[in-house]
């Protein structure tokens, strides 16, 4: 019996701690995403919001896939997306490398000013870029949007690839430098396949907030420019037609949805063995 | 001419010296051991033959051709890490397969040496596993491996052996010592664990504080060991202090304060007043009852004063007349008795006047 009650208070325990974020997340989260999906459904009200209920119909998908204007737009925020997330990787690394190499006490520091720019305020640092690339008249283009989306996401590559690097065991470099390697060799064949993890976790972490991000192509783009996340806002906005904004909304989260699976599919064929380090 | 010479070779780290003016020389085919406790500088001896490290004195001559400059992935040596080491992203053939890629050899080459290797280690069905997935012993074994496929001149092992369990450890070794037989590669090695030095190696060179204490066999570093530190460091061993009593061709008086004196030989001319320790191995000793005579030219009278009965064998630690403490090891080789003496019984400790060493201070 004592045995049985034991048990029944683990369960009590487990559940006490679970509950409060499970019910955050259903409420805030789980709930916010069923009425998106339920107002994509729907019909536009006639002076914004939704038409009452039981009004409903397909419009919002027929328009979506109706106008080839929103395949290009969602494959130009792929790509700068993509191009982001590359720009990214390409530029954290040397400096994640440079920090997991520093002597221990320098590593905090370092460390610090990379996450120092969010002490500032995200909307000050954009306008600050405009400052930057107006007079250069580089402003309102594609050259501008990129500029700004890699400047406000390096952070979240930095992060998880110095984690990564830092753990990287010197002792396989000597090894493979001991067997013949020379350092070129060294980087590609030991040190960039173990940092495969952290680059997956750090592209994870720019490439889907750039998918959604509006305020950069707003500020720093041209007419040109606009991505699915200033689409999606002026729907609710501008526009004011909340259904088609819902069907876009889906429309990203399903594919990001496969795109994260498609990652994880080929992370566990591809990077096996590497989880000595991740 | 010798494989590999160390001439006169130092190494400073700030003020402190970790290796002092050794000179050694290592022939083909050898197994070599540099033994020591832990800080001797036999590790940055293997650094530096590796080349991660740089003699600030000296030179190291591998087939009479100078290292030094030759960065590591340069020199025809590899190195078996204490930690292994292995690549944990690649298989276990892909880690044996790396040296011959980075020689470059031809894939077929490749393919057929990993698949000799692997089986000369028994682990030709492991091939396909990545290192993470396998036992202490066979990781041991991919990493033997790999540091054997491309036919280095030297293969340098850093305390490889650290298996904590002590059957496994017997086997290994044994597995090692044939394995460099098969292979025919020269071994440096390096240990902290006298018994591994004992039971691998061809020549083993005691190290302390920088320096070679004794270069030397097995057995002549086990039965003569050169100084008091030598032979306290491998195997167990009685140190009694003494001083010359009389010296001369064919027997060497020693005395010991409060014991009296002890018959030894020595083929060096020592002068009567010299001091030094007298190095006596348990196993020499013999222990009688109070009254049993026997015709030893050492005989002590003393009292068990512990014992440690380990079945084959039985320990027996003996109090002299001065306070000294003397340890015997005794086999238990009668039929129907296993113990002889008990704690607290006066016995008489015994040797030849041929078993022990005389070590000069």
């Amino acid at each position: 019996m004592k045995a049985r009650d034991a048990t029944a208070g683990a369960t009590l325990t487990r559940w006490t701690v679970v509950a409060p974020p499970t019910l955050f997340l259903v409420v805030f989260f789980l709930l916010p995403a069923l009425i998106v999906v339920a107002a994509s459904f729907r019909e536009p009200g006639e002076f914004g919001g939704l038409a009452p209920w039981p009004a409903h119909s397909l419009d919002a998908y027929r328009f979506l896939f109706g106008d080839v204007i929103y395949v290009e737009i969602f494959a130009r925020s792929f790509l700068v997306a993509a191009l982001t997330t590359l720009l990214c990787v390409v530029l954290a690394y040397p400096l994640a490398w440079l920090i997991a190499k520093s002597p221990a006490k320098r590593r905090d520091l370092l460390v610090l000013l990379v996450i120092l720019p969010f002490a500032s305020n995200f909307l000050v640092r954009i306008y600050a870029w405009i400052m930057i690339l107006g007079p250069a008249g580089l402003l309102y283009s594609p050259f501008a949007v990129i500029a700004g989306m890699v400047y406000v996401h390096l952070p979240f590559m930095i992060l998880p690839l110095y984690t990564n690097l830092e753990k990287h065991d010197p002792a396989l470099l000597e090894a493979a430098q001991d067997l013949g390697a020379s350092a070129w060799t060294r980087f590609w064949r030991v040190t960039f396949p173990l940092s495969l993890p952290g680059i997956v976790s750090g592209s994870a972490l720019v490439f889907i907030p750039v998918l959604g991000m509006f305020a950069v192509p707003e500020l720093l783009g041209g007419t040109g420019d606009i991505l699915i996340g200033n689409l999606i806002k002026a729907q609710f906005l501008e526009d004011r037609d909340w259904p088609l904004g819902s069907a876009f909304s889906i429309m990203l989260t399903l594919l990001v949805l496969a795109l994260a699976g498609l990652t994880a599919w080929a992370a566990r064929r591809g990077l096996h063995g590497t989880q000595a380090v991740s | 001419m010798a494989l590999l010479e160390l001439k006169n070779i130092t190494r400073r780290f700030g003020s402190l010296e970790a290796v002092k003016d050794v000179t050694l020389s290592i022939a083909a085919g050898e197994f070599f051991t540099l033994l020591g406790p832990s800080g001797c500088g036999k590790t940055t001896i293997l650094r530096m033959l590796a080349g991660f490290d740089a003699p600030d004195a000296g030179d190291i001559l591998l087939d009479g051709v100078s290292l030094a400059g030759v960065p590591p992935e340069k020199r025809p040596l590899h190195t078996v890490f204490q930690s292994y080491a292995l690549f944990p992203h690649m298989t276990v053939a892909g880690n044996v397969a790396f040296p011959l890629e980075m020689a470059g050899r031809s894939g077929d080459e490749i393919k057929r040496r990993v698949a000799e290797t692997l089986s000369l280690v028994h682990l030709t069905d492991k091939a396909a596993q990545f290192p993470p997935e396998l036992s202490g012993g066979q990781t041991q074994r991919v990493a033997l491996a790999r540091g054997l496929v491309n036919q280095p001149r030297l293969l340098l092992l850093d305390e490889p052996l650290a298996a904590p369990d002590a059957n496994l450890r017997e086997e290994t070794q044994a597995a090692l010592i044939a394995l460099q037989r098969a292979v025919g590669i020269t071994f440096v090695f390096v240990t902290h664990s006298q018994q591994e030095a004992l039971a691998l190696s061809h020549r083993i060179g005691v190290m302390k504080d920088g320096r070679i204490e004794q270069c030397d066999e097995p057995d002549k570093l086990y039965t003569a060991p050169a100084n008091r530190f030598v032979a306290d460091f491998i195997g167990k061993i009685n140190l009694i202090d003494v001083e010359v009593a009389a010296s001369s061709k064919v027997l060497l008086t020693l005395r010991a304060a409060g014991l009296g004196e002890i018959a030894a030989t020595d083929p060096r001319p020592l002068k009567p007043g010299e001091r030094g320790a007298f190095a006596l191995r348990p196993e020499l000793i013999r222990i009688y009852g109070h009254q049993e005579s026997a015709d030893l030219k050492n005989r002590f009278a003393g009292r068990v004063k512990e014992l440690l009965y380990l079945g084959d064998v039985t320990l027996y630690k003996v109090e002299l007349a001065n306070g000294f403490v003397v340890e015997a090891l005794m086999p238990n080789a009668a039929p129907g008795r296993a113990k002889f003496h008990e704690v607290g019984d006066a016995v008489a400790v015994c040797w030849r006047h041929d078993a022990g060493v005389f070590l000069r201070a």
